[in-house]
């Protein structure tokens, strides 16, 4: 994103360069003088102790701080975000399957659960979970509450996920299937849904982010996470402030490093389905509505003048399709799935990953990451 | 169905509501202030704000909401006296609104940035050769018409909001809905899943409407090219 | 290369997909409640993990006045230090843990209340707690829950102590709740709250590790009677444990480990309580 990417202004000129120099400086003058005030009030608030003191910060960061409480934490952290994740994995799949089966009644069921869990907030499934559980007489109530909680919200994003991939394929891939002999069912089982598994793969682990950070609400039902432990270590040396400060860290650390994970993997994945493979699980936002996936492939096809984010939606909506029949073909028909031979009748087959190569485009990774994955 | 209306009679479960969605409201003008500044400061020319905002969005995308609530009022308040008033209600009331807006801009930054993307780079042509500033240009051609673009992944975060809202309970807000159904749970064991039901549909009714808004929205307001 | 892969291809990438989150599923629940084998002698106990000077776990040991106790108790019915199993006990799951099972005691600042005595049985009681108010050194005006009009407190998410305050003694009080006592002493130390309140022996133990800056006001204006949470109608349970609770009295250990674990903060048990007289739960109810 540097300045050469954006056309929102001029290549400064003598006088512009010096503008923006002084701009500069005024700018980063403000922010430091903003960081002097944090660490001033820090080091000397109006009353109470010097929160920079290392007689603080010594028992937030020493050894027994690690192997007693962060590690430990961390443990039952990673823990329930990875049982949550492949939890809401199968839900997502079961789920996601069931909204697209010929069966009119699977499919209604499947929705009403999806559309529900969807809007529930997690902390009122956990806080439910949490006590139900505990009543029922499970052990570990609290473990399960929260991942639970995660499953059930996570999961039903990644059955809209599994959806609107399907929705997504081009149609050929059904039509062939179909002409080859193979049921409706059988299509959507052996064709379409395993396609569209490997296109949310990328999504999927933007999702771990979403459930690592929210297995953070775990420690209001007395989950023992690394928020959690740290609160107890705060609560021996009274530097509460100092261990969520290294808690959040972690946090930080581990969510940035999945997010960097998660950007590079759609263009691993790309040669191996019909998808589209998107980092952001955008769930359809008409509830009937499966076609976003589509939408989002066609937003991210265009130019990124202003040097933005990948857009996730394109600037022209066909209505939400919710009510029609064939969403999946009314979006090649209009010229919108990109992928579908209709709308390149040059290209006979989506352009594979050397494709893509030779023309030199590579605008989704570099053409070595393409090619490992062939 | 005597026992179900007590729960009514004796919990103020609307109130609780109510304040989820002052919660979300106010939480939703700051972020979406903020957002917008966050948003030019990522497209503008001095590099020191780029680096700010991209750190900023960084920092916010990355970090539990959770922590970030027990920071306002043990770091915000507790440390660097920031405070919204002598009455605690009112005050940690506003310092959870904080939290939100501040943990929500950095989502309506990135909604911004994909909306700017749909803007044709025509435009922007058009205003340098009208003579316009960045700021004149950004302000009165490139971002109303982002806003249009980017009314889908808004919704969306309008949704996470008014969901993340429950996580006040972790700023000492206790008349939301996550603390008051804990707290009816607490006495009326019983009725748990009844208790669980009320809320959970309450929620339902919430969101169902903005998302369907949402669609409705974004098809009528997207510019047609 | 898309046109080679097979329906079957596809379907086997499914299948080893279910397989393996299966398998991850399956070992890592496992891990989650794999609790310690039962079999051969063993004693359960409940205990607080997270409130230093009461029950806190360190360093895989674990210290503070209901520990102490417990262990006492183990000892005198029989077990070795080694054959205790602890187990943490949280506040909301102690009449749960008890009725399945998962513990033969609980010992976590658990009050006898008529209401608990419904779903278990207690043994005890082994401490007569209070409710009473943490201040900061420096403070001279508050010096019980009367003086709190105006002023703000501090206490736990979901306890009722702070309710009691403000009932019975101060409307005007202003109320901040956190999720747990370590935030609440942060607030008091950081001058944002000018009181914490909830069982003294609680206080106690926070205040011994504040450094000096903490105090107790010792003005009780309640009585909490902490009992030994055990199963349901288990009298002859309740007997023996009776009996090593006076014992710990009689032979000095009690007053031992209250002051080791509170030295420092000039905290007595309210003396005109205790020490108690262990006699609950004897007889069927």
């Amino acid at each position: 994103m540097n300045e050469s990417t954006s056309v929102l202004f001029d290549q400064p000129g003598p006088r512009g360069r010096r503008r923006i120099r002084m701009f500069n400086a005024v700018a980063s003058l403000l922010l430091v003088a903003l960081a002097v005030f944090v660490i001033l009030r820090l080091h000397n608030p109006p009353d109470g102790e010097n929160q920079l003191s290392w007689e603080l910060w010594k028992p937030a960061l020493d050894r027994e701080a690690w192997t007693d409480f962060y590690l430990p934490g961390l443990w039952m952290t990673v823990k329930a975000a990875v049982v949550a994740v492949v939890g809401s994995i199968v839900f997502g799949i079961v789920f996601g399957i069931g909204r697209l089966v010929p069966n009119m009644l699977v499919r209604a069921v499947s929705a009403v659960i999806v559309e529900f869990f969807r809007a529930v907030p997690e902390l009122l499934l956990m806080v439910f979970f949490w006590r139900w559980f505990a009543f029922a007489g499970l052990s570990s109530p609290s473990y399960w509450a929260v991942v639970g909680g995660l499953v059930l919200y996570n999961g039903s994003v990644i059955a809209e996920l599994v959806r609107s991939g399907v929705g997504n394929l081009p149609h050929g891939q059904r039509e062939a299937a179909l002409a080859l002999g193979l049921s409706p069912m059988q299509s959507l089982m052996t064709v379409e849904v395993p396609q569209a598994l490997i296109a949310m793969l990328p999504a999927t682990i933007t999702q771990l982010v979403v459930v690592l950070k929210d297995t953070a609400l775990g420690s209001i039902i007395m989950y023992t996470d690394l928020l959690q432990e740290s609160r107890r270590l705060g609560a021996m040396y009274f530097n509460i402030l100092q261990t969520l400060v290294v808690a959040g860290i972690i946090y930080f650390v581990l969510d940035w490093l999945l997010s960097r994970l998660a950007e590079r993997m759609p263009a691993l994945m790309k040669g191996r389905t019909y998808g589209n493979t998107v980092t952001e699980p955008t769930a359809p936002i008409a509830i009937m509505d499966a076609t976003n996936a589509n939408q989002i492939a066609d937003a991210q096809e265009g130019e990124r003048p202003y040097g933005g984010a990948d857009r996730q939606f394109p600037d022209h909506y066909h209505g939400s399709n919710a009510t029609t029949d064939h969403w999946q073909h009314a979006h090649y028909s209009h010229g919108h799935d990109r992928n579908h031979p209709v709308s390149h009748p040059q290209h006979p087959f989506p352009k594979l990953p050397i494709d893509r190569r030779e023309t030199g485009k590579g605008s989704d990774g570099s053409p070595d990451d393409s090619a490992g994955a062939v | 169905m005597e026992a179900f209306l007590d729960l009514f009679r004796e919990y103020d479960i609307p109130g609780a509501f109510w304040v989820n969605i002052q919660l979300t409201f106010w939480g939703a003008v700051i972020s979406l202030l903020l957002g917008v500044i966050l948003v030019m400061m990522r497209i503008c020319p001095v590099s020191s704000l780029r680096g700010f905002a991209t750190a900023y969005v960084e920092f916010f995308k990355n970090m539990p909401l959770t922590i970030i609530m027990v920071f306002m009022v043990l770091g915000m308040f507790g440390q660097l006296k920031l405070s919204f008033s002598d009455d605690f209600d009112i005050n940690f009331f506003w310092l959870a609104v904080t939290g939100l807006a501040l943990y929500t801009a950095s989502f309506v930054c990135e909604s911004l940035r994909s909306g700017i993307n749909t803007v044709p780079m025509g435009q922007a042509e058009a205003c340098r050769a009208l003579g316009l500033s960045f700021w004149q240009s950004a302000s009165q051609v490139i971002l109303p018409q982002a806003f249009r673009g980017s009314v889908a992944p808004m919704g969306n975060t309008l949704i996470a909001l008014i969901k993340n809202s429950t996580v006040a309970a972790a700023a000492s807000v206790t008349t939301e809905t996550s603390s008051v159904m804990s707290d009816m749970i607490e006495f009326h064991a019983s009725q748990i899943l009844q208790i669980f039901f009320i809320f959970a549909l309450g929620y339902v009714i919430l969101i169902i409407p903005i998302g369907l808004l949402t669609t409705y929205l974004s098809n009528r307001l997207a510019v047609r090219r | 290369m898309h046109n080679q892969s097979t329906g079957r291809g596809r379907a086997g990438l499914l299948r080893r997909l279910v397989a393996l989150v299966a398998v991850m599923a399956c070992a890592l629940s496992m891990g989650a409640c794999g609790s310690s084998s039962s079999d051969g002698h063993v004693i359960k106990i409940g205990i607080k993990f997270d409130q230093p000077g009461v029950g806190y776990k360190k360093s895989g040991t674990y210290e503070g006045f209901d520990v102490d106790v417990a262990r006492y108790i183990a000892h005198k019915l029989g077990y070795r230090d080694d054959e205790i199993v602890w187990k943490e006990a949280p506040s909301k799951q102690r009449e749960a843990m008890l009725q399945n099972g998962d513990v033969d005691m609980i010992l976590a600042s658990y009050s006898i209340t008529d209401e608990r005595k419904k779903a278990v049985s207690f043994a005890g009681p082994y401490l007569v707690a209070g409710q009473d108010l943490l201040v900061r050194s420096d403070n001279t005006d508050i010096t019980g829950p009367q003086d709190l009009n105006g002023k703000r407190l501090c206490s736990v998410t979901g306890s009722t102590s702070a309710n009691t305050v403000k009932q019975k003694f101060a409307n005007e009080v202003q109320l901040m709740e956190q999720p747990s006592y370590a935030e609440c002493a942060t607030a008091l130390f950081s001058g944002i709250v000018d009181a914490v309140t909830t069982d003294d022996i609680i206080l106690a133990g926070l205040a011994a590790n504040a450094r000096g800056k903490l105090k107790l006001v010792g003005a009780p204006f309640t009585q909490e009677r902490y009992g030994v949470g055990i199963r349901k109608g288990d009298t002859e349970f309740a007997k023996q444990i009776n009996q090593a609770i006076r014992d710990m009295i009689d032979d000095g250990s009690w007053q031992r480990a209250i002051e080791d674990n509170t030295s420092g903060t000039g905290y007595t048990p309210n003396a005109q309580y205790n020490p108690p007289d262990p006699t609950e739960g004897e007889e069927d109810d």
